[in-house]
């Protein structure tokens, strides 16, 4: 460990461009609590963060701030991307091109250097063997990478969604690149209507995407299976899907949907016009719960945005919508009658229990809607309608049950009046 | 004609042993113990041995929601709730993939009860399976 | 000799009760206008063997206990034959009995039967009604669903509020701090054990204290009759008006038949203590009057927390209500005026207050 130098030493103020000399009492007790700071944090010497934790934004990088940091964690330190020599108090030699030191990196430079190691594997399987190694050449494909190799430097580079002197795991929950904070990370700047005035697409998503049911699966229930920004566009190589693929990218989780939708006439339909499958009828970022007014021919429907009375797809609509209707009215009426029933004290809960059935047989009727094929639809709603019969006639027989017990309260009744009268009678009598 | 006095006794006494018969007849069913003695909230026979054949998969109730009862290739048994944690559907066991799936929207879960794969967002819960001589017993599955 | 005669020799032979069942044979009802009340007694009673019966027959299949307690009462509503006639019964006759109580110690009340030398029987009757009200409380909470366990939550909460031996009071009920298992457990415990011991000691009370008393008769009447002794008119118990009440006995058991048949008492929905309490949670009718008593007490009287007023005023209601008889006149002729006008107040009072808090929000 170099010695102490014994000049008067020189800290930066608060206002950086002046140097203040600072007398040698002082700084022999600045030296003292520092060399007592970095024996009790157990590390080596690094004057870079001596000085920069006691500086206001934007030079200032607490301790504790960077103690979440995961190259702090790894071992690495300021110098290892900025340079210069952390060994040394004096801030000209701490912070001299001789010793490296690169000062404020340029936001341009920012992926190069930051790939400099995590595009190196040798270099990150000293570290973490599992890790990629190729968020550079993918970022490079991207928007992003495209933008800022143009000479755009507005765009998003390593340190605008990862933080800097904070960096923490994705995987760890405060982490501003963990898949439940991702929105709110791409939502920076892709939200800010002044800073994206210059690009022309909207700032709209991230308000969408939170009246969406996959924001409310993964920020309100913490489904960490439902997607967020990345899981569609893509993180480092951060791309729209485009019209053709959207498709396919919902097609990873809503496998059903989109088997039946390649098999409908709607995937040449809309191939023909460059409408985006999914999309046009479900909207991109503010997916909301699909309900069946969505079908038909309703005001609330989809179907009328392209079809008109007289065309087959609109009568196949307002079918399908009156299949929907059908069976959800049939289940109704068999859990009202088998509700009525169970208040009166029947024994109804294996019917209850069968017409879980005829609900699954809706649910799947409702994936099937997406064939926009009446007899698929069909095919669905028979078994359901089936058993919610069955179901309504258990219903049925149970009342009559409580009805045979109303007969047998009315015998009681008159064994009961035939006492009550005889009583009387009784009593007149013997009172004569 | 009857005199009043007898017509009063015959009267009461049919009124008397009517209210009576009525009153008894159902307090002796009443002490007739139902077939179902257990409340099969606990615990249900779901099934005999030799019922399923290795690699497949049944239903049974429990309580009032329905359970899978699992033989697999191997021979030993299994038994989850059957109520998919997606929508509730009912799922069912699948021998060609030896996973549990759901047919409403492709969920998938492992002979574990985890969910692997599809919309399901937590595992099925896991019942204790005991088998005792010829009848197999489903348990809900208690802390050790 | 008769089948019938030559048991009850048989009998007496060994009982020797031939000298203690003379004076039944002599026990006589005096009749007057206001006769009709003296049913109220004898009804309450037949209800409460009721009780006892169904609730024996319940005993068979109820199973104690948070996870078992629902289920097992949807058992026996739906599973055991005829179960929904017994459990029905139960609930019906609860409250059929509590209603005849209190209509019972009002009739007592205004007819002022309570009058010397009566005090003791006034006193087994009002502690008597106190345990019926306990059967309600404790028995309400059996099945187990969200009202009875909200309902228990408040009621015990309000026990709570008396002053010093609150806390320890509601300890002692809930089986600790919250209701739990441990609740239910305890309160069946009182329910089938502690509340019909102590309930059967005090009917024999009762009933033995009226047989040596023989029954009141209204103060003025008794003047005249004692003025006029042949205008006494009186009925014999047995078997006259043993059988008037045998007839009120069957119409009520017609009453309970329709209402079990036709209105079964609801299971609700099986009690989830983590759930909040539903809106507007109000315990049982016979409970509503001093339940919106304290709703209408401001939070605040002077230094006073508004609910232990209430607390503490009800307590003192209630010993007035016991020693009631000490207060009285020795004078028949002069009774005192404000027991009158205080026992008009008192029905007027909790009629108002229970349709008040039925209707309240």
């Amino acid at each position: 460990m170099p010695e102490k130098s014994a000049s008067p030493h020189y800290c930066l103020t608060a206002d950086s461009s002046r140097l203040k000399p600072v007398g040698m009492p002082k700084a022999l007790f600045a030296a003292i609590v520092v060399l007592l700071w970095s024996f009790a944090n157990g590390q080596t010497k690094d004057s870079c963060l001596d000085c920069h934790s006691a500086l206001p934004e934007p030079l200032g990088v607490t301790q504790e701030k960077f103690s979440h940091d995961i190259h702090a964690h790894k071992g690495l330190r300021c110098a290892s991307c900025h340079g210069g020599d952390p060994t040394s108090d004096d801030p000209d030699k701490a912070m001299s091109r001789k010793a490296g030191w690169k000062g404020k990196i340029d936001r341009r430079q920012i992926p190069q250097l930051c790939g400099s190691c995590h595009s190196d594997p040798a270099y990150m399987r000293q570290f973490n063997p599992s890790l990629r190694t190729d968020q550079l050449s993918q970022y490079e494909t991207s928007v992003h990478g495209k933008r800022l190799a143009g000479g755009d430097s507005k765009v998003a580079v390593c340190t605008d969604c990862h933080s800097v002197h904070g960096i923490r795991a994705p995987t760890d929950p405060a982490s501003t690149v963990n898949p439940v904070n991702v929105a709110n990370t791409c939502a920076h700047c892709h939200a800010d209507a002044n800073h994206m005035s210059a690009y022309k697409i909207p700032t709209d998503q991230f308000a969408e995407y939170r009246k969406s049911v996959h924001h409310e699966a993964l920020i309100v229930r913490g489904d960490l299976s439902a997607p967020t920004c990345t899981t569609c566009h893509g993180n480092h190589g951060a791309t729209p899907p485009g019209v053709a693929s959207v498709a396919n990218v919902c097609s990873t989780c809503h496998v059903f949907q989109a088997q039946l939708f390649d098999s409908s006439p709607h995937k040449q339909a809309f191939a023909a016009a460059s409408m985006p499958g999914c999309v046009t009828c479900h909207s991109n970022h503010g997916i909301v719960h699909p309900t069946d007014e969505f079908i038909g021919t309703g005001d609330k429907s989809v179907c009328t945005q392209c079809h008109t009375q007289g065309d087959p797809g609109y009568a196949a609509a307002a079918q399908m919508k009156q299949q929907l209707g059908q069976l959800q009215t049939a289940i109704g009426n068999t859990d009202q009658i088998l509700g009525t029933a169970e208040r009166s004290g029947m024994e109804v809960s294996q019917a209850k229990l069968d017409l879980t059935q005829a609900r699954d047989s809706l649910i799947k009727a409702r994936v099937a809607i997406h064939s926009f094929n009446v007899d698929r639809v069909a095919s669905d709603i028979k078994p359901g309608l089936e058993t919610a019969a069955k179901d309504y006639d258990a219903g049925r027989k149970a009342l009559a049950e409580r009805n045979y017990r109303r007969l047998g309260l009315g015998i009681s009744l008159v064994a009961i009046a035939f006492v009550l009268v005889g009583l009387r009678l009784y009593i007149k009598q013997i009172e004569r | 004609m009857l005199p009043r006095r007898r017509f009063a006794e015959i009267l009461l006494g049919t009124g008397f042993v009517a209210t009576a018969v009525a009153s008894l007849y159902p307090v002796l069913r009443y002490l007739i113990p139902p077939k179902a003695t257990d409340l099969g909230t606990d615990s249900v026979v779901a099934g005999h041995a030799g019922e399923l054949k290795p690699n497949s998969g049944k239903i049974f109730r429990f309580g009032s929601r329905p359970g899978l009862l699992i033989r697999t290739a191997s021979g030993d048994y299994r038994a989850m709730s059957a109520t998919c944690t997606h929508l509730s559907c009912t799922v069912q066991y699948r021998g060609d993939l030896h996973e549990v799936w759901c047919a409403c929207h492709n969920g998938m879960y492992d002979l574990n009860g985890r969910n692997v794969s599809g919309p399901p967002p937590r595992p099925l819960e896991l019942f204790d399976v005991q088998v005792r001589g010829d009848e197999i017993f489903v348990r809900r599955h208690r802390e050790g | 000799m008769t089948l019938l005669q030559n048991v009850r020799q048989w009998l007496n032979e060994r009982l020797e009760w031939d000298d203690l069942i003379e004076p039944l044979r002599k026990k006589s009802v005096p009749l007057h206008k206001l006769s009709y009340w003296y049913f109220l007694g004898g009804i309450t009673l037949f209800l409460f063997v009721i009780q006892v019966l169904t609730g024996i027959l319940l005993l068979l299949y109820y199973r104690p206990g948070a996870n078992e307690a629902f289920e097992s009462v949807q058992y026996i509503m739906t599973q055991v034959q005829f179960g929904w006639l017994i459990r029905s019964i139960h609930s019906w006759s609860a409250n059929l009995m509590i209603f005849t109580a209190f209509a019972h110690m009002f009739s007592v009340l205004f007819l002022k039967a309570y009058r010397k030398p009566r005090e003791l029987t006034w006193v087994s009757g009002v502690l008597l009604l106190f345990l019926v009200m306990g059967f309600g409380f404790s028995g309400y909470l059996l099945p187990w669903n969200t009202l009875a366990f909200f309902a228990t939550k408040v009621g015990t909460d309000i026990a709570g509020q008396v002053p010093v031996i609150g806390k320890p009071l509601l300890i002692f009920l809930r089986g600790g701090e919250e209701v739990t298992g441990a609740t239910l457990t305890r309160f069946f415990g009182f329910h089938v054990a502690v509340l019909p011991g102590l309930a059967t000691l005090l009917i024999l009370i009762h009933v033995l204290l009226i047989q040596r008393q023989g029954i009141s008769v209204p103060a003025k009447l008794e003047l005249e009759w004692k003025a006029h002794p042949a205008e006494r008119r009186e009925m014999k118990f047995f078997p006259n008006f043993m059988l008037r009440e045998l007839m009120a006995w069957y119409m009520g058991l017609g009453v309970l038949g329709v209402l079990a048949a036709i209105f079964p008492w609801n299971l609700g929905v099986k009690a989830d203590p983590f759930s909040s309490a539903p809106a507007g949670i109000k315990p049982e009718w016979y409970f509503l009057f001093m339940f919106q008593t304290l709703k209408l007490i401001p939070a605040k009287v002077g230094f006073i927390d508004g609910e232990v007023l209430g607390v503490l005023l009800f307590g003192a209601v209630g010993l007035l209500w016991l020693l009631l008889p000490f207060f009285e006149s020795d004078d028949p002729s002069r009774p005192k005026p404000w027991i009158s006008r205080f026992a008009v107040f008192a029905l007027a009072y909790v009629a108002g207050m229970s349709v008040y808090g039925h209707l309240a929000k």
